[in-house]
This record gives C-alpha cells, sequence and structure tokens, in this order.
C-alpha cells in the first residue's frame, strides 16, 4: 500500500510542479499586461487577484462549476484520445481531424434525424460522430501498420485535409437556406440541452464515463494488455505472439472515436456544424494527456483543470483586466515544463526518475518510426 | 587504488578494495556481475567519486574528477559496447575528441594517418585509416578502440569484457595485440568473467565478489573450480553433468529451408537439420552467418522464402508465431532485453507475456489478476527468481534473473521442441550452471532442444550433435562427445573448404559478414 502511495506520488510530482512553474512565468507577464490595462502601471499583486477570479470564475458559483465541467467534457475525451495512443506507443496528432470529422457527422446524421424522438436523434448522431472519428483513426494506424508511414506525418495531413474537406461542404452541398452565414442546417431534436438553468448536459455523463472504460480496458483486459506491450516493446510482443499491426490499427481507431465523440458532443451542442468551426480541443487533447501522464485518471483531473482555467477565464478579465489570452499563455507553457521535464527536475533539484516513467514521452521524442513487422 | 569504498543508497558497490597494477602487466579483474567490477573501474575513469580511499599514480596520489582528466593522465577505457561513430571513418574516429590540428581551423588529416598507421605497425595491426567503421568486423571496431587509447597515449587500459563480442578466432588475434602492448610497458586491466581467458592472458589475477577483494591469484597457481568458487562463494559445477540422452524420434525438422535477410539477400540457404527428442542439436557458426535469420523463420518471426518446417506430424511453415507457439514449440531469444521482455511490465506479467490470453490467465476478454499472480509466485519459487516479489518490474531485475524470467515462462509448459538463441549470452557462473541444468532437463523430458550459441564451450558442453553454419549452410555435423575445438572452429571460420580463404581474420573490410570487396 505505501509502495503504492509512493508510486503515485512519483507520478504526480511532475505535472504539479509543472504548472506550479507554469502559473510563476505567467505571473510575470500577467504583471507586465498591468503596463497596458487601465491602470497603465505594474503591480506586483495583480497576479494574486488575476489568480483568485480565475478561481472564483471556475469554481464560486454553481453556474461557474457547471461551465466547468462542460469545458472539461471535450478535453477528457481528446485526453484520453491522445493518452491511449501514448500508451501503445503512438502519437496521436489528428485529434484535431478526427474531432472536425466527428463534429461534421454528427451533425449531418443530426440534421437527417431533427424530428425523431430526442434518444434516438441523439443516439444517431452521436454514433455517427464516433464512427467518423475512428475512420479518421483507422486510416493513418492502417497506413503506419502496413507501410511504416509515421502517424505524426499522417495524422497532421489528414488534420488540414479534413477540415478543408468539410469546409467546402459546408459552404456548398450542406448550406442551409435562411441563416445570413454558412452553416449545416440544425439539428433539431439531436440538440444536446443543458439541464434545469446549467450548462450541463448528457454527453458529460458519456465523456466522464469513457474514464473508467479506458482504465477497465488498459488494466483489465487483455486486448489492453496487447496495447500496452505494442507500446513499452513492440519486438517483444511480436515475439510473444501479439500482432503489432492489429493492435496499431485497433488503437488508431480508438483514439479516433474517442476524439470523434468529443466533436460530437460540441456540435450537439451547438446544434449546427458551422463554417468554420474553430476548436482547439483537439491540440488541448495532447497537453491533457500529458499532463494526465496518459492514465486515465490523470487526464480527468487535468481535463477539469484545463476546463476550470477556460472557464474562470472571462470573470478573471472582468475583475482583473488580465486578458483571457493568458490561459492559453499558462497552457503552453505547462507543455513546455512537461516534455522538458529535466528543467523542472533541474529546477527542484529532484534526482531522475524510475525508469517505468516517462515511457509516454519516449513516443514523442521518438521522431521517427520504423517500418512494422507482420 | 587503495582502500576504494563507494556507497550508492541501500548498497556498498566496492567495500575497502585495494587493487596494485605493474607497468607491463595484464591484470585481470574477475567477478560475477554485480560483484563491483564496474564501479571500481568507474572510479578510476573518473565516472565516479570513491566515498574513501585513493588512487595512486607511479606513487603520487592523484583526484580523477572526470574521464577528460583520467585520459590525460594516460587512463583510457574500451567499453564493452563500443562507442564509435559508424558512418564515420577509422581515422575520424580516433580523432573525435583528440584532434589533431595543422592550424587552428583545420584537422591535419595527413599526420594522423601516418600516426595511426605506426601505431598500428608497431603493435601488429595494421588497419585502413579510411575504412568506415561500420564495414570493419567487430573483432577490428574493437582494435579502432584500442588504437583510440593508443592515440590519446594511454599507459593503463581498461578492458570491459572485450571478448564477449567475439568469435574463438578474434580473441586468440586480440589476446595477442594485448600481450604486444604489455611488452610494451602498457598496464592492460582486463575485466571478464570467463574463466579460462583470464587463466589464459592474465599475469595475476584479483577475484572481486559482493564489493570486497576475495583473492588475488596467479594463474600458475589456481585453476577454473578454485576462481568459480572464490568468484561466487561457494562450490561450483563448471561443466553440467550431461548424463546419457536417449534421442527418439525426429520431432522437429527442417527441409530446404531458404530464408532471406532484411537487405533481401539470401542468408539461409537450403537448410535441412532434423531434431531428435530428446537431444540437444547445436549450431555453432561465426556471428552473421545466417543464424538469426534462420531461428526467426523457424520461429516464425521471419517468413521463409522457400522449405519447409515439420513440428511432430504437423507442418508449422505457415503458421504465425502464436500458432507455432501453440503447436508445443518454444523459444528463448537472443536478446533478452529486446525480444524476451518488457522491462516496464512486471515480473508476473512478463511471466504470462505468451499465454496471458488462455485459461486461467483470462476469462473471456478480461484478465484473471488473481490467477497470474499466484502462477508468477509459483514459478518464482520453482525457478529459484530472485525477485522481491511478482509485481516489480522486471527491469529491475539483474540480467541473470531476467533470463531466468524467460527460461521459467518457456520451460514451463509442455513442450515438443525448444529453440535456444544465446541462452547465457552476459550472464555470471552461478546463472549460467542454472540454466544448463534446466536445459538438461528439459532434454530428458523428451523435447526436442535447438541450440545456437556464439559460445564455442557452451555448444560443446551441451551438444549431442553439433550443425557447423557457415555462409547460410551447414557445413559439418559432428558428434557432440568427440568433436573438438580446432576441428569446429576451421569449418566456422572456412566452412571446411581448406585453411586459409576468408576467415574473419584475414584483412579488415572483408569476411565475417561475407560481404564480397
Amino acid at each position: 500500500m505505501r509502495a503504492r502511495l509512493r508510486s503515485i506520488s512519483a507520478v504526480v510530482v511532475i505535472p504539479a510542479l509543472s504548472i506550479l512553474l507554469a502559473l510563476v512565468v505567467a505571473s510575470v507577464l500577467i504583471i507586465f499586461s498591468g503596463l497596458v490595462g487601465p491602470g497603465g502601471e505594474l503591480d506586483l499583486t495583480l497576479p494574486f487577484v488575476a489568480y483568485a477570479s480565475l478561481l472564483q470564475g471556475a469554481f464560486g458559483s454553481l453556474r461557474g462549476i457547471s461551465n466547468t465541467i462542460v469545458a472539461a467534457t471535450p478535453l477528457v475525451l481528446t485526453g484520453l484520445s491522445v493518452g491511449v495512443g501514448l500508451k501503445a506507443g503512438l502519437f496521436n496528432i489528428g485529434a484535431t481531424g478526427q474531432v472536425l470529422a466527428g463534429g461534421f457527422t454528427a451533425a449531418l446524421v443530426g440534421v437527417a434525424l431533427a424530428d425523431a424522438p430526442p434518444l434516438i436523434a441523439i443516439g444517431g448522431a452521436v454514433l455517427g460522430g464516433i464512427l467518423a472519428g475512428a475512420l479518421a483513426g483507422f486510416i493513418p494506424g492502417f497506413l503506419k501498420a502496413y507501410t511504416g508511414a509515421h502517424e505524426v506525418v499522417t495524422t497532421i495531413m489528414l488534420n488540414a485535409l479534413i477540415q478543408l474537406a468539410i469546409s467546402g461542404l459546408v459552404n456548398d452541398v450542406f448550406k442551409a437556406q435562411g441563416p445570413t452565414f454558412a452553416r449545416t442546417a440544425s439539428v433539431g431534436n439531436a440538440v444536446l440541452a443543458g439541464l434545469g438553468n446549467t450548462t450541463l448536459h448528457a454527453g458529460v455523463l458519456l465523456a466522464f464515463a469513457c474514464v473508467p472504460f479506458t482504465f477497465w480496458l488498459l488494466w483489465r483486459t487483455t486486448t489492453g494488455f496487447e496495447i500496452r506491450a505494442v507500446g513499452a516493446n513492440p519486438t517483444a510482443a511480436r515475439y510473444a505472439g501479439m500482432n503489432p499491426r492489429r493492435m496499431i490499427i485497433l488503437t488508431m481507431s480508438l483514439c479516433g472515436a474517442f476524439a470523434g465523440l468529443a466533436g460530437a458532443i460540441e456540435i450537439l451542442r451547438l446544434g449546427y456544424y458551422p463554417a468554420v468551426f474553430g476548436t482547439s480541443i483537439g491540440f488541448d487533447g495532447i497537453t491533457v494527456a500529458l499532463l494526465g501522464q496518459a492514465h486515465p485518471i490523470g487526464i480527468a483531473f487535468s481535463a477539469l483543470l484545463l476546463g476550470a482555467m477556460r472557464a474562470g477565464a472571462p470573470l478573471m478579465q472582468i475583475q482583473a483586466h488580465v486578458p483571457v489570452e493568458i490561459i492559453d499563455v499558462i497552457q503552453g507553457v505547462i507543455l513546455i515544463f512537461l516534455t522538458a521535464e529535466i528543467v523542472v527536475r533541474r529546477v527542484f533539484r529532484l534526482r531522475a526518475g524510475p525508469v517505468e516513467t516517462g515511457g509516454e514521452l519516449q513516443t514523442i521524442t521518438r521522431s521517427y518510426g520504423e517500418k512494422v513487422a507482420g | 587504488m587503495r582502500g576504494i569504498t563507494k556507497r550508492y543508497p541501500g548498497v556498498v558497490a566496492n567495500d575497502h578494495i585495494d587493487l596494485d597494477v605493474k607497468a607491463g602487466e595484464i591484470h585481470a579483474l574477475l567477478g560475477e556481475n554485480g560483484a563491483g567490477k564496474t564501479t571500481l573501474m568507474n572510479v578510476l575513469y573518473g565516472l565516479a567519486r570513491p566515498n574513501e580511499g585513493e588512487i595512486l599514480l607511479d606513487g603520487q596520489p592523484v583526484d580523477i574528477a572526470d574521464p577528460a582528466d583520467a585520459i590525460s593522465r594516460g587512463i583510457s577505457m574500451v567499453h564493452q559496447h563500443f562507442m564509435l561513430v559508424p558512418v564515420l571513418t577509422v581515422a575520424e574516429n580516433i580523432l573525435l575528441g583528440a584532434e589533431t590540428m595543422a592550424n587552428p581551423i583545420f584537422l591535419d588529416r595527413g599526420e594522423a594517418r601516418r600516426r595511426i598507421l605506426a601505431l598500428g605497425k608497431r603493435f601488429g595491426f595494421e588497419i585502413d585509416p579510411d575504412a568506415r567503421v561500420d564495414t570493419l568486423p567487430v573483432g577490428w571496431q574493437q582494435r579502432v578502440e584500442i588504437l583510440k587509447a593508443l592515440y590519446r597515449e594511454a599507459r593503463i587500459l581498461v578492458l570491459d569484457e572485450p571478448t564477449a563480442v567475439l568469435t574463438p578466432q578474434e580473441t586468440v588475434e586480440i589476446f595477442a595485440v594485448l600481450r604486444r602492448l604489455a611488452a610494451e610497458d602498457h598496464s592492460i586491466i582486463f575485466i571478464s568473467h570467463k574463466l579460462y581467458e583470464v587463466l589464459e592472458i592474465a599475469d595475476r589475477i584479483t577475484v572481486i565478489n559482493r564489493g570486497r577483494v576475495v583473492g588475488t591469484r596467479l594463474p600458475a597457481e589456481t585453476n577454473e573450480e578454485d576462481l568459480a568458487e572464490l568468484m561466487v562463494g561457494r562450490e561450483v559445477q563448471l561443466t553440467v553433468d550431461r548424463g546419457q540422452s536417449h534421442p527418439a524420434e525426429p520431432i522437429l525438422r527442417l527441409e530446404g529451408l531458404r530464408v532471406r535477410s532484411d537487405r533481401g539477400q539470401e542468408v539461409v540457404r537450403g537448410v535441412d537439420l532434423s531434431v531428435r527428442g530428446g537431444e540437444i542439436l547445436g549450431i555453432a557458426g561465426v556471428a552473421g552467418n545466417g543464424q538469426d535469420e534462420l531461428v526467426e523463420a523457424l520461429t516464425g518471426l521471419r517468413r521463409s522464402q522457400s522449405g519447409s518446417v515439420h513440428l511432430g506430424e504437423k507442418e508449422i511453415t505457415g503458421l504465425s508465431v502464436r500458432g507455432r507457439r501453440e503447436a508445443g514449440l518454444g523459444y528463448v531469444p537472443g536478446d533478452r532485453q529486446k525480444y524476451g521482455l518488457v522491462l516496464g511490465f512486471t515480473v508476473a506479467d512478463n511471466l504470462v507475456l505468451t499465454q496471458y490470453y488462455g485459461r486461467p490467465f483470462a476469462r473471456g476478454i478480461q484478465r484473471n489478476d488473481a490467477a497470474i499472480a499466484e502462477w508468477a509466485r509459483e514459478t518464482i519459487e520453482q525457478f529459484d527468481i530472485r525477485t522481491p516479489s511478482e509485481a516489480v518490474s522486471a527491469g529491475t531485475l539483474s540480467g541473470g534473473n531476467q533470463q531466468k524470467v524467460i527460461v521459467a515462462r518457456e520451460f514451463n509448459r509442455e513442450l515438443k521442441a525448444l529453440v535456444l538463441d544465446q541462452p547465457t549470452r552476459g550472464l555470471d557462473v552461478g546463472s549460467i550452471e542454472f540454466i544448463h541444468k534446466q536445459a538438461i532437463r528439459k532434454r530428458d523430458s523428451g523435447t526436442a532442444i535447438l541450440l545456437v550459441s556464439a559460445e564455442l564451450d557452451e555448444i560443446l558442453e551441451l551438444s549431442d550433435r553439433i550443425a557447423v553454419m557457415y555462409r547460410g549452410e551447414i557445413v559439418g555435423l559432428l558428434d557432440g562427445r568427440s568433436a573438438n575445438k580446432e576441428e569446429i572452429g576451421l569449418l566456422m571460420a572456412t566452412g571446411g573448404k581448406g585453411r586459409g580463404g576468408a576467415s574473419s581474420s584475414a584483412s579488415p573490410g572483408a569476411a565475417a559478414t561475407g560481404a564480397s570487396p
């Protein structure tokens, strides 16, 4: 039990210190942001004011808490999308494209089922989103398994392809009559409405249910054992009689399915697919997955943290006059410290970690993959 | 070195070690893995600071801060894993870090070449300074490492298990080089755990066990049994009692097997072999003569071009790795960390790495952790794997115990045939003894065993029959009990087509890989 606690604290320490360092770095920027603010002077207490109102905005009211959870919902899914990939030794940069594919397909199914009973309309649209995302993940998975094409390259290219293709379709084939800007028709009964006077919706449950599901899949099933074995040592996995090609394709499809679900939830909340669906949730998934150390429970917590920053930022801007963009800065700096773990260790004089951790980061620093034998 | 003590958290790696090395002496440092040899040499080479003790050089106490400092004092190290840049030439590798400059900007390549050639000539191994290192056989790469040390005017050379990667012939050659160096007043510290080698080459032998010096011997007044006992701390059986074998029907049959390498060359060229139940068939050969590809084709990791593999009555040529395992084929791979284990996984997970999907370890798609843990605990007990528990990661175990995990996994089930690829590479005497005994036991239970090893002694010790592989073909099949080392060595080097020829020792660049000029 004590050993278990110690291993948990060993995993948590680097993410926690990365967040702390990022907040310190951001506070310097916040102090200087005072120069361009209404006061026009350097105020050393400004970071505390800003962070306090950030907290208040995120957790200070029922509405704030519900906004935090709703903002965290797609991040949990894209975090899992990247995190599960890392467990299999795959770096899925394609969550963005998979989100778009899932969202667009959910919109199309939603429009078609706009008059069906809500349960069927939502169910059909969500399923369509999951399948479209899975397909968007399957393609780079297949290419990796059979041609050795690196998933980082193919998913990035696929991101652009999917985005432009959908944008073309929304502006042309699926453009709705009526609205002043290009968008699809409304999804009608498939819309994910807020419960009561909060922003909470049914998709929240679905997204957070994926956390225990992923935990169960990775650590309690034979398939998860194969995924982790292929990720940790593909040659040993093949020697042991596993099929790395199948695992790569399966895992990438699963990654895509999570991201596709995230896209479906976001679009069904909106009610239609806009011509420009600008969203950073795909790339935010990378930060979430790394901050959560690619563990489902860690991913849930880091999604909530990032969600809280998103939800609390408007109040911070109103009360402290600190621009919301500072959140992007904090997030970016967290990512830098996480990937440059050695800097964090140096600052806090920590000894190098045990061999087991860092396996996920290796996936990222390994710049190019070999052809998968099988 | 006097009273060297180095403590790491929880362990004393060196406990008041005294070691004196004379000029012109080859001093062997003998000990099991983890005995403290490497730590001691790291202290000497400036990679680790001792907690106590001092190093005296020519009678003067010195403080060695880092490897650069060590090199400037004439201490050089040849690591077991070579520190060479494969795509650079011999001269470029030697110059790295010790650049001979014509002026502040440009290297003086001409002068460097002259010096390298002169050094080679002086010590009896002339080497082309312009040859690319990756075209050289392993034995010559090692000479590049030695040249690197000599170029830096080393007086004390530390060689960390230099023969681990060499063939018997290459070993003989490197010994000649070392003697020549000693004759010119260089001091050599030779780290090894191969007893017969140490007896052959060393002027004096210091044995270390658990961080302490347990004895210093002269080769003339000791023998392998004495050294092994010192090293392990108990009496050791050096050659297993292999007993009488009772070969039955052929179980593993290879017919006309042809296999291509990754580069598309045919490296297994029509191999016919048949291994009978209850016998060990050893495959001897210089590394790179198709053994790896043969084993991979046999176990399903590589597709064969033509030919067939039978296991008992069943043809397994087209089966997957898993299909072959399920048909009763076991396989201990040559590279335990790359193929055999997932180091980040627990010992228990590694023990079920090949059988995790079947009963009782899985129910449907769910793992049965309780059954896995229970089986792991039994297996750990039965195969004497030294681990705090089944739940620690395999990467924390010693090399010998890692290999025991693999051996336990492969041996602890019903097998028709078993492929052992370098089963004891890099292991200490105690672990080798254990694994050899297990192999004999498996043989006696009627399993057909195919043993591939670069250690000729291992082949000779265990095999009932010995097949020699040369350039993808079996060039000789000998009786394991009457064959001698010279006969096999000659077949390994020339394929039995006369003396001389393209042995691995003839010239750098050619040979060993069988590449044409």
